[in-house]
């Protein structure tokens, strides 16, 4: 096991490098030069030519690659071109935001993903199954930020019940240590800005965790489907134990095992979703500031927003891997695997 | 390889061999007879059949000219004259949602056919070669894979501009690494089959054994994947389309619509609807067929 994990470990780099490769191909060969676009459309060619200079740009593009692969390594990822701030420190600055929103969607979706999946599974082919598989095939074809746009009409525009967008109202001051706001107000004991994060929270976490719960709907349920026909269910049944007690501890726990894997796997692609919830709610995170960036050709943030992205991912993956190792007897691990 | 045919029962290897052979024709009619059994898909089936017409024959449908603007009449909600009203410039949204159809499903279905061309193409050799190829081709994949699809087709967006072609590129480009994995998968699974080593026995060459032998068993998933495929790639398109990123104005994209349209939530919500009606339409159309495909090709789910 020890072995498999280090083998793991061991091939993100190559993984890791290839993603830079990528990301570097994309924004800095196919792209076009952002000098004219950074310094606006009245800027003379020597001024964008000192401008190249002074970002590295006027270096052969192999330099550029590993100049950047360089700094990568020891955590400096360049500056913006605008800001001219550290790449590193404008993503971390914005990262809890989005963090705290993924992790408040992924909670949303497996709270009720499971929920209704195991309701469905238990009363097959009953009105709720039909009404959960229904919820969960809208839920995987409804844009997410059509879903976002039309929770803002409803709670927003008509029954003036919850906010349209942002993290908090912006009166409110809450005393910030680790950038997570419902951590932090916990801890400092701001009810008052707990409240108001709390309801903020809701609608882009909702409108992001909708897709994340079809999928983890439609896994409990055929999860539990399976595993509700198997020999030793009939078994327990056959020794006399309450229906409830059956599906709750002898069903539930081994059709939980594939359900684990997909929460884990929703997580990571939640990130990529964050772009476009951001964007409706102007949630001050990581995706919002991305897209800026994107549209105004500030590459060096862009190159370590994916980078950083494509890391949390395979790292969320690896994990999910691992834990499922654990958490599944039936897998072992040969030398052959890995 | 050759020799375990050798040591199978004569009379047995000819019937073995012609039953596999005859898998693919059978399985796709198979598949299309319990498709006809399942309602949904059905009804998936229907809504992108009328779809389809509405693409093709949608100019002579509109009633209005959808990248008409008339700045005397905007913001008018739903009625008779114009039933889902008109947007900020005075554009008929009924008649843009219409035009919005052509442009959805022509992107879909161009993206689908790129990542499938080149995922087919990388997934067989991938699968079939094995060895070093296999390895470097899915390594690649894995690379693609490891940032978030929806992340990477807006850099390529940004790299290689607006623009509809573009927005197809991006979106196909993508998606190739799903397409390659599970033709991969595929061949593998069937690589070994009798009926494949005996092609090889005889002297096939290997892109003949690939397009003659294994695809066409492995054709059945590969049309459930493009099939949900096209609705992922009409999502992409939405999305794209949304953030600013896909057609050039004053084209129709019902993204598009959505995203010029966000200032508008609450002063005219309706502006945000019925694109937004479109979109899912035919995405949840794509999904119910896809998924009414998939559940016609695994018999252990037919029989549930």
């Amino acid at each position: 096991m020890f072995k498999y994990i280090v083998k793991r470990i061991l091939m993100l780099i190559p993984v890791l490098l290839g993603v830079s490769i990528i990301v570097f191909l994309i924004m800095r060969v196919f792209s076009p030069d952002p000098a004219p676009i950074v310094l606006g459309q009245h800027a003379t060619i020597e001024d964008a030519n000192a401008w190249r200079a002074a970002n590295g740009l006027d270096k052969p593009l192999y330099i550029q690659f590993v100049d950047f692969l360089k700094g990568a390594l020891t955590g400096d990822l360049g500056t913006s071109y605008y800001t001219k701030t550290p790449v590193t420190q404008e993503i971390f600055s914005r990262f809890p935001a989005t963090i705290e929103l993924a992790l408040a969607a992924i909670i949303l979706a497996s709270v009720f993903g499971i929920f209704i999946g195991i309701i469905s599974a238990v009363k097959k082919n009953s009105i709720i199954d039909h009404a959960g598989m229904l919820l969960a095939l809208v839920g995987v074809s409804m844009p997410i930020f059509w879903l976002g746009i039309l929770l803002i009409i409803l709670f927003a525009g008509v029954w003036h019940i919850l906010p349209s967008g942002g993290r908090i109202d912006p009166l409110l001051q809450p005393v910030v240590s680790s950038g997570f706001y419902i951590y932090d107000t916990i801890v400092s004991g701001d009810t008052e800005a707990l409240a108001d994060a709390l309801r903020h929270l809701i609608l882009p976490a909702a409108a992001l965790g909708m897709y994340s719960m079809a999928i983890i709907t439609r896994m409990t349920r055929s999860s539990m489907l399976e595993t509700m026909s198997q020999d030793y269910i009939r078994t327990a049944r056959a020794k006399g134990i309450s229906e409830n007690r059956v599906v709750t501890h002898h069903a539930l726990r081994n059709a939980m095992i594939p359900v684990t894997t997909v929460i884990g796997l929703q997580l990571g692609s939640l990130l990529g979703g964050a772009v476009l919830t951001e964007t409706v709610f102007s949630w001050p995170g990581i995706g919002n500031y991305t897209v800026e960036c994107i549209l105004k050709s500030d590459f060096p943030v862009v190159q370590g927003v994916v980078l950083l992205i494509a890391f949390i991912f395979v790292l969320i993956n690896l994990v999910v891997d691992i834990v499922y190792a654990l958490i599944d007897p039936r897998i072992k691990f040969s030398k052959k695997e890995g | 390889m050759s020799m375990q045919h050798a040591e199978l029962p004569k009379s047995e290897f000819p019937e073995q061999t012609a039953d596999l052979l005859e898998k693919p024709e059978s399985r796709l009619k198979e598949m299309w007879e319990s498709l006809c059994e399942d309602k949904a898909a059905l009804t998936g089936l229907f809504v992108i059949l009328f779809l389809v017409l509405v693409a093709l024959f949608g100019p002579l449908i509109m009633p209005y000219d959808p990248n008409l603007s008339n700045m005397t009449k905007s913001f008018i909600w739903p009625n008779s004259e114009h039933w889902f009203g008109t947007d900020q410039l005075g554009r008929d949204i009924f008649s843009r949602v219409i035009a919005g159809t052509r442009i959805s499903l022509t992107v879909g279905l161009s993206a689908v056919a790129i990542s499938l061309t080149i995922g087919v193409v990388l997934g067989s050799i991938a699968g079939y070669r094995g060895g070093k190829v296999d390895t470097v081709i899915m390594r690649f994949m894995d690379m693609m894979l490891a940032i978030p699809s929806i992340l990477l087709a807006i850099a390529f967006m940004a790299a290689l501009g607006k623009g509809l072609d573009k927005a197809v590129i991006a979106i196909g480009f993508v998606s190739i690494p799903e397409y390659a994995r599970i033709v991969r998968g595929c061949i593998l699974s069937v690589k070994e089959n009798d009926y494949v080593q005996a092609a090889r026995v005889i002297g096939n060459k290997s892109s003949r054994i690939i397009f003659k032998h294994i695809l066409p068993n492995v054709l059945s998933s590969i049309v459930v994947r493009a099939t949900l495929g096209i609705s992922t790639a009409v999502l992409d398109t939405a999305a794209l389309g949304f953030l600013g990123l896909g057609v050039q104005p004053p084209a129709a994209e019902w993204g598009d619509m959505l995203g010029r349209a966000r200032g508008f939530v609450f002063t005219a919500p309706y502006t945000l609807i019925f694109p937004g009606i479109a979109i899912t339409l035919t995405v949840l159309a794509f999904n119910l067929l896809g998924d009414g495909l998939r559940d016609a090709l695994d018999p252990k789910l037919r029989k549930n």
